[in-house]
């Protein structure tokens, strides 16, 4: 048994000295993967689906009531330097604005919390991280809904 | 088509023919042995081969003549086992179908293995987790009767052709592995299940859609699709897969209302 035998071994040459042999091999990677107990069980029940139509009707809605919207406020009639207290009140007194303002205001909310959970679900990794993104999430879009239907509702141009 | 660039300046391999067929082509692999490394690390090959020859036979030159120890899946090498699917140039294709002069050799080519998956040694990847969602959504025929049938289960030439495109499937793991969902969370079915489910659920002999509607409308399910067609783009056998995932969505959806 020569030196130069263990050497010319049958692995051919690989980049940078190695701390690995085959009696001593680099710690082994969990298939991230594998079913196993701690594997999220399959779900039973329409969240899903009712979350991705809704995302594709509410979709449709919005591009009326925001654009709409847009050519009220910025557009039609003068434009941006009309829109003051008195346009607000005056608009808000009819019941079919409030209307408009309410269910894009809740369509919107929703929309856009739904469709920042799902990048939350695809893009963070651990479950804590995700845990955390969406209770943020959740309680941001709970806490402007109802502020802004609590303003919708009660709004009271009689100030003083 | 642009004709490739072929290296006359360069030593004919076999003197004595005036245009050599051969070009000079850099090929960098992606290597990983966990019984050296736990890291992967890029490695160059460089050699001459005619521009004509696919990847594969350039890895099989590699490994037959240069450095033995390149591991990397095969069988067939003609485009039906799906054994050899591989990121080449940064996209997932078929090595045994991609021809070098197409993937511009004058540049080096990349080699890796599919991402999202766990690498067991270079091109090698654990395939277990894709075959664990194959399995998932119950591939194969399922009827409700439980006498043997006494005559053949006849189909329309219609019918057939419902689901004919995703009969075409060879389970190469191309469109799962190319999928940016898959690639975050391996809970996601993938592509390559839902086709598989949809060649089943659009099948008129079958009788388990509905199971295996349900089983798709999981969380994981065919609702994590984003479309971003990345899926079309990798499939070798050129079935449309993201079109597929829509109309098992489609089903699902008016199977409710």
């Amino acid at each position: 048994m020569s030196t130069t035998e263990s050497t010319t071994s049958g692995i051919g040459p690989v980049e940078g000295a190695s701390v690995y042999t085959v009696d001593n091999p680099a710690p082994l990677i969990e298939p991230p993967r594998k079913r196993t107990p701690k594997t999220p069980k399959a779900t039973r029940g329409n969240f899903e689906l009712y979350g991705w139509l809704f995302m594709r009707l509410s979709g449709v809605v919005l591009v009326v009531l925001v654009i709409g919207h847009l050519l009220i406020q910025l557009v039609l009639d003068g434009g941006v330097s009309k829109i003051g207290f008195a346009f607000v009140a005056g608009r808000w007194a009819s019941p079919f604005w409030q209307v408009w303002d309410l269910l894009m205001l809740w369509l919107a909310m929703l929309h856009g919390c739904n469709g920042l959970r799902t990048v939350v679900n695809d893009y963070a990794e651990r479950a804590n991280t995700r845990l955390w993104l969406k209770g943020l999430l959740y309680t941001a879009t709970v806490f402007t809904i109802l502020l802004g239907s609590l303003v919708i509702f009660t709004f009271d141009p009689n100030i003083r | 088509m642009a004709t490739p660039v072929l290296d006359k300046a360069g030593p004919a391999p076999e003197p004595g023919f005036a245009d050599s067929p051969y070009i000079t082509v850099t090929f960098r692999l992606r290597r990983f042995n966990p019984e050296v490394s736990d890291q992967a690390t890029w490695e160059d090959f460089q050699f001459e081969i005619d521009p004509k020859e696919r990847v594969l036979d350039a890895l099989h030159k590699i490994k037959w003549d240069l450095d033995g120890t390149l591991t990397f899946r095969r069988s067939c090498a003609h485009g039906i086992c799906g054994s050899d699917a591989m990121r080449i140039n940064g996209k997932n294709r078929l090595a045994c179908k991609t021809l070098i002069k197409d993937i511009s050799p004058e540049k080096p080519i990349t080699v890796e293995p599919i991402k999202g998956m766990t690498v067991l040694k270079d091109l090698v990847v654990d395939m277990e987790p894709f075959f664990q969602a194959y399995r998932d959504v119950m591939p194969f025929l399922i009827t409700k009767e439980t006498n043997e049938p006494t005559r053949e289960r006849l189909q329309s030439a219609e019918d057939r052709e419902r689901f004919d495109d995703t009969t075409k499937c060879i389970l190469c793991a191309a469109c799962t592995s190319s999928c940016p969902v898959f690639w975050n969370d391996g809970q996601y079915f993938g592509p390559a299940a839902i086709v598989n489910a949809h060649r089943f659920i659009f099948d008129s002999r079958d009788e388990a859609g509905e199971q295996r509607l349900e089983i798709l409308n999981d969380r994981d399910g065919v609702w994590r699709c984003r479309t971003t067609f990345n899926c079309t783009d990798a499939c070798p056998r050129g079935i449309e897969v993201t079109k597929a995932i829509a109309e098992v969505k489609r089903a699902l959806i008016t199977r409710r209302f």
